[in-house]
C-alpha cells in the first residue's frame, strides 16, 4: 500500500497566531481517515495548510512529491481535491458550471461522461442542472461541493466538516454515498470531522487534534472503544 | 419632432462612448470585483499612445490595434505589480480603491508630463455622415456603436462558451474555491485587466477620433459618465454597460435640451442623482444579478 | 479530558487588570505633558519665526488638518470611504464667501453657518450611504467630487463661477500687534486644536467605540446593539461638518475662491493626507496634511506637474508596503522596540490595539473555526 500523504512537524497559522505546533500524520491509498476535534482545534488550519492554502512550516509530501509551500493550484493539479468549509461553492454559477469547472485541470473527452454519472448518484443536481448554485440548500450545496471535487478525479479528496449546517440524517445519507464512491473511484479520503460518530462510522482510521496537536490516533475501532474520547467526542 | 430625433441621434452618440467605458469598468468588476478609478486615464494614456504611433506614421485603425495590444500587456502587468501585492479584493478592498486612485493621479500626470497639456489634433475616422431623411447619423458614431456590438459579441461568446471565460467567472464569484479545482487566478485576474485596458484603448482612442482633440482632461468627466452608465446597467454585465450607457446618453441630453434649467453644467449632476437613485434603490442596475450577502 | 481551545485572546486570565485613569501612570503622564508643552511651544513660535509666505502655507495645511481630521473619522474609524470630501470643503468655503462678500457678514459668524451646512450636506449624503456598500461609495463620492466645481459654475452669480470671487480679507485687529499672516495662524491653530481635542475625545468615548466596531463588523456591531444607521449617517455629517469648517477658515486665510479650487484634486489630496499621516490615527491628519502641502516644495524645479505622479505613487506604495501610514509605521517601530526591550514579566500587547492600527485594510486575516 501507497503512502499518499505524509505531514511531519507541520506547523503554522494565521499571521500572528499560531494554530498548529507540530502536526505528523499519514494517508495511505485507499484509506478513509478522519482528523476529529472541537471548535478551534485547528482542523481545518491543518487540511489548509495540506493544500497550501496557508502558510506553513515542516514537512508534507503528496505520492513522494513535497507539496510544502506550493499554492493551491499548483496541488490540486497533481491529483488532490478539496471540499471546504462552509462548500466553498460558485454561487454566481450555475450547477451544470460548478461540476464543469470541477473538472479545469483535466483535459481528456471523458468529462462529459463522468458530469452525467455524478447527476446518477445525485439526482438532486440533476433536477436543478440550470439553478444558480447559490440559490440551493446546505445539503445540495455540500453534494455538489463534493461532486465538482470528484470531477476531478483526484486520488486523494479533502473533506473539510461536510456535516456542518446540514441536518443529521442528509448527514449520514450523503457519507454513505460518499463512501461507494470512494470504494468505487479507488480514492483516498481525508475527512476532517466535528461530528465524531458519523465520522468513526465509515473511517479505517484517525487522528484526534487537540489546540494544535494530535493527542490520539488508531484505527477506528481503537478510537471507538478508548475511554477519553468516546468521553469526550462520542458522547458516552 | 425632427429635434426629438436629432437629440435621440446626439444623445445615442453620447452614449455609444459612455459605453465604451463603462464596458472596460465592468470587465474589470465582472473579473476581479473591483471599481478601478484609473480606467479613465489609463485608456487616456493608451489614447496618447495611438496618437504617438499616428505621429510616427501608423494609419489610424493600425495605431489603435497596436494600442490595444500594448495596453492589454500594460494592464496586466499592473494587476500583478501594483495591485496584486496589496492584498485580495476580499479582505483589502479600501487599500485597492485607494491603489486606483494613485494610479489615476499618476497616469492622468504622465500624460501631461510626457506629451505636455495643450490640445492635440486627432484625426477623425470618418466625416461622413449618413441622411436618414427624418435625420441625420455620423459615420462615426455609426462605428462606434457596431464595434459596441462586435465588443458585446466578443465578450459573450468568451464568458460564456469558453473555458477561459468560465475559469474568469468562477475566479470573480469565488476566488478561493477557483484555486482548489485548480485555476491559476493570478493569471486569470492578469487576464482580466489586459482585457480591460483593451477596451479602454479602444474606447478612448474611438472618442479622441470623435472629438478630433485630444487633452490631459479628456477622460476625467468622462468615467463618471460611464460609471453612471455602468451603475445603471449594472456593474456585472457588459450588456448593461452597453445600454446603459445609451440611456445615459440619451437621458442626459435630453434633459439638457427639454428642461433649460439644467444646461450644460449640470448634466452631470444630472448623472450623479441619476448614480444616487439606481444605487439605492436597485443596486444590482438592470441587468445585473442580485448580490446574495453571505452572512 | 476536555477539548482546549487553541484560538489566541487576551491573555489576562489570573493577571490582574491594568491601573486605569489619567493619573495612574505618573511617567507616561510626565512625558506626555512634556511632548505636549514642547510641541505647543514650537507651534506657537511658528509665525514668529518664519516669513509671511511660509505662514500661509503652515495656514493651508492647518485647514488640510482638520479637513483630513474629519475625513479620517469617517474612513478611518468608521470604514465609509469617500473621495468627495473636497466638495464639503468648498461648500464651507462658498458659505464664508458668499456670506462675508455680499451679505457682510463676520468673518467669525459664519463659521457657524458653513459648520451647519456642510453637517446638513453630509448627512443628506450619508443617508443613501446606508444602503450602499464600500466601493460604490467611493464612486458615488467621486461623482459628487466631480459635479460641485459645475453646480458653482452654474450658479455664477452667485458664486462668481470659474472666474471667482473675492472677499473682503480678514485682518488682525490692532490691539494684537500681529501681522495678519500670524493673527491667521493662530485663529486656525485653535479651531484645529479644540477640533482634535473633540475628535480624540469622542474617538475614546463609547460613541467611538461603536463607530470602530461597526468599521470592523457590521454585523457583529449590529447583534451587540449598535445602531448602525444612526452611528454611520452622523458619522458622515460631523465628517463633512469638520470639511466646512476647514473649507471655511481656508477663505479667512486666502480670500479668494473659486470653482476649480474644490473639485476632485482638493478630495483625492485630502485622501493622500488621511492615508499618509496614518488612518484610524488622532494626529495621522496633521502629518498628513504637512506632507501633502510640502511635497510639491520639495521636488527639483524642473519638474512640477509630477507632484500628482508623486502623490500617485505615494499612495501605492504606502498601501503595499505601510497600509497604517507615517503614524503607522511609528507605531510599529514603538511596538517592535517595546517587545525587544520589554522586560518579561509585562503581560504581551493586547489584540484589542491590532483593531486601532488596522488602518485602511481593515481586520486583515480571517481566522477560520477550528
Amino acid at each position: 500500500m501507497t503512502r499518499l500523504l505524509e505531514a511531519t512537524g507541520l506547523t503554522g497559522g494565521y499571521g500572528q497566531i499560531q494554530v498548529l505546533f507540530g502536526i505528523d500524520l499519514t494517508v495511505d491509498e485507499g484509506e478513509v481517515v478522519v482528523v476529529l476535534g472541537a471548535n478551534g482545534a485547528g482542523k481545518t488550519t491543518t487540511l489548509r495548510a495540506l493544500c497550501g492554502m496557508i502558510q506553513a512550516k515542516g514537512a508534507v509530501t503528496f505520492d513522494g512529491q513535497s507539496i510544502l509551500g506550493r499554492k493551491p493550484e499548483e496541488i490540486v493539479r497533481l491529483g488532490v481535491a478539496h471540499v471546504p468549509q462552509g462548500r466553498g461553492t460558485f454561487a454566481d454559477l450555475t450547477v451544470e458550471e460548478n461540476l464543469r469547472v470541477g473538472a479545469y485541470v483535466r483535459t481528456d473527452a471523458e468529462i462529459g461522461a463522468d458530469m452525467d454519472r455524478w447527476y446518477t448518484t445525485f439526482p438532486r443536481l440533476a433536477e436543478r442542472r440550470e439553478q444558480i448554485a447559490g440559490n440551493m440548500s446546505g445539503g445540495e450545496q455540500q453534494m455538489l461541493a463534493i461532486a465538482r471535487a470528484l470531477m476531478s478525479r483526484p486520488r486523494l479528496l479533502l473533506l473539510d466538516e461536510p456535516s456542518l449546517g446540514l441536518a443529521p440524517l442528509i448527514t449520514r445519507g450523503l457519507f454513505e454515498q460518499l463512501t461507494e464512491v470512494s470504494r468505487e473511484m479507488a480514492m483516498t479520503l481525508l475527512i476532517v470531522e466535528q461530528n465524531a460518530n458519523l465520522a468513526l462510522d465509515i473511517a479505517d482510521r484517525g487522528y484526534v487534534l487537540e489546540a494544535g496537536t494530535i493527542v490520539t490516533s488508531g484505527t477506528a475501532a481503537e478510537l471507538k472503544s478508548d475511554e477519553a474520547v468516546r468521553k469526550a467526542y462520542l458522547g458516552y | 419632432m425632427e429635434l426629438f430625433l436629432d437629440r435621440l441621434v446626439i444623445g445615442l452618440g453620447q452614449g455609444a462612448i459612455y459605453a465604451l467605458l463603462a464596458l472596460a469598468l465592468v470587465l474589470i468588476y465582472r473579473s476581479t470585483g473591483l471599481l478601478n478609478f484609473a480606467q479613465g486615464e489609463m485608456a487616456l494614456f493608451s489614447t496618447y499612445v495611438t496618437w504617438q504611433l499616428i505621429e510616427w506614421g501608423l494609419p489610424l485603425a493600425l495605431a489603435i490595434l497596436v494600442s490595444m495590444g500594448l495596453a492589454f500587456l500594460g494592464g496586466a502587468a499592473i494587476e500583478r505589480a501594483i495591485i496584486r501585492p496589496v492584498g485580495d479584493v476580499e479582505h483589502n478592498s479600501l487599500s485597492i480603491v485607494i491603489v486606483t486612485i494613485g494610479l489615476f493621479l499618476a497616469f492622468n500626470a504622465l500624460v501631461g508630463w510626457i506629451w505636455g497639456s495643450d490640445g492635440k489634433i486627432f484625426p477623425k475616422a470618418f466625416t461622413s455622415t449618413l441622411d436618414l431623411g427624418v435625420t441625420t447619423v455620423s459615420w462615426q458614431t455609426l462605428t462606434i456603436l457596431l464595434v459596441l456590438v462586435a465588443e458585446l459579441a466578443v465578450l459573450f461568446l468568451v464568458f460564456q462558451k469558453t473555458k477561459l471565460g468560465l475559469a474568469m467567472r468562477a475566479v470573480s464569484s469565488n476566488s478561493e474555491s477557483s484555486r482548489l479545482v485548480g485555476i491559476r487566478v493570478g493569471r486569470m485576474l492578469m487576464f482580466g485587466w489586459g482585457l480591460a485596458a483593451t477596451v479602454g484603448a479602444l474606447g478612448g482612442s474611438l472618442y479622441a477620433s470623435q472629438l478630433t482633440t485630444l487633452d490631459p482632461s479628456l477622460m476625467a468627466v468622462l468615467l463618471i459618465y460611464a460609471f453612471a452608465a455602468a451603475t445603471l446597467g449594472g456593474f456585472d454585465s457588459p450588456l448593461g454597460a452597453v445600454v446603459g450607457g445609451l440611456i445615459v446618453g440619451v437621458v442626459t441630453v435630453m434633459a439638457e435640451g427639454y428642461i433649460s434649467w439644467i444646461g450644460g453644467d449640470l448634466k452631470l449632476a444630472f448623472a450623479f442623482v441619476l448614480i444616487l437613485i439606481v444605487l439605492t434603490v436597485r443596486p444590482q442596475g438592470l441587468f445585473g444579478k442580485e448580490q446574495v450577502t453571505r452572512v | 479530558m476536555t477539548a482546549t481551545s487553541a484560538s489566541s485572546g487576551p491573555a489576562t486570565v489570573g493577571s490582574p487588570a491594568p491601573p486605569t485613569g489619567l493619573f495612574a501612570d505618573p511617567r507616561r503622564l510626565a512625558v506626555r505633558v512634556v511632548v505636549t508643552v514642547a510641541v505647543g511651544a514650537v507651534l506657537l513660535y511658528l509665525p514668529q519665526y518664519f516669513p509671511a509666505f511660509r505662514v500661509g502655507q503652515f495656514n493651508i495645511v492647518i485647514c488640510y488638518a482638520i479637513a483630513a481630521l474629519g475625513l479620517n473619522l469617517l474612513t478611518g474609524y468608521n470604514g465609509q470611504i469617500s473621495i468627495g470630501h473636497g466638495a464639503f470643503f468648498g461648500v464651507g468655503a462658498y458659505t464664508t464667501a458668499i456670506l462675508v462678500a455680499d451679505h457682510g457678514w463676520s468673518h467669525f459668524a459664519t463659521l457657524g453657518a458653513a459648520a451647519v451646512i456642510a453637517f446638513v450636506l453630509g448627512v443628506l449624503v450619508g443617508i443613501p450611504a446606508l444602503r450602499i456598500r464600500g466601493l460604490y461609495l467611493a464612486l458615488v463620492t467621486l461623482a459628487l467630487a466631480t459635479v460641485f466645481p459645475q453646480i458653482i459654475k452654474r450658479f455664477s452669480d452667485v458664486t462668481g463661477g470659474a472666474q471667482g470671487m473675492r472677499v473682503p480679507k480678514f485682518r488682525a485687529p490692532d490691539w494684537t500687534g500681529l501681522k495678519d499672516d500670524q493673527w491667521k495662524y493662530y485663529v486656525l491653530l485653535t479651531f484645529a486644536v479644540v477640533s482634535f481635542v473633540l475628535v480624540r475625545n469622542l474617538v475614546r468615548s463609547r460613541v467611538g467605540r461603536a463607530l470602530i466596531a461597526t468599521r470592523d463588523n457590521e454585523t457583529a456591531a449590529e447583534v451587540l446593539g449598535v445602531n448602525l444607521a444612526f452611528y454611520k449617517v452622523i458619522t458622515f455629517g460631523v465628517s463633512a461638518m469638520l470639511a466646512g469648517i476647514a473649507g471655511s477658515l481656508s477663505v479667512f486665510n486666502d480670500p479668494f475662491v473659486s470653482a476649480d479650487k474644490y473639485g476632485i484634486n482638493l478630495s483625492i489630496i485630502l485622501l493622500v493626507a488621511v492615508v499618509v499621516g496614518g488612518a484610524a490615527t488622532i494626529f495621522g491628519p496633521a502629518f498628513g496634511a504637512f506632507f501633502v502641502v510640502f511635497l510639491p516644495d520639495w521636488l527639483p524645479q524642473k519638474y512640477p506637474q509630477l507632484s500628482p505622479v508623486l502623490f500617485g505613487a505615494v499612495l501605492i506604495l504606502l498601501m503595499m508596503v505601510a497600509p497604517g501610514g507615517f503614524l503607522g509605521l511609528v507605531r510599529q517601530i514603538t511596538a517592535w522596540a517595546k517587545l525587544r526591550f520589554r522586560s518579561s514579566s509585562s503581560p504581551p500587547p493586547a489584540p484589542s490595539a491590532v483593531g486601532e492600527t488596522a488602518a485602511i485594510t481593515g481586520s486583515g486575516d480571517e481566522l477560520a473555526s477550528g
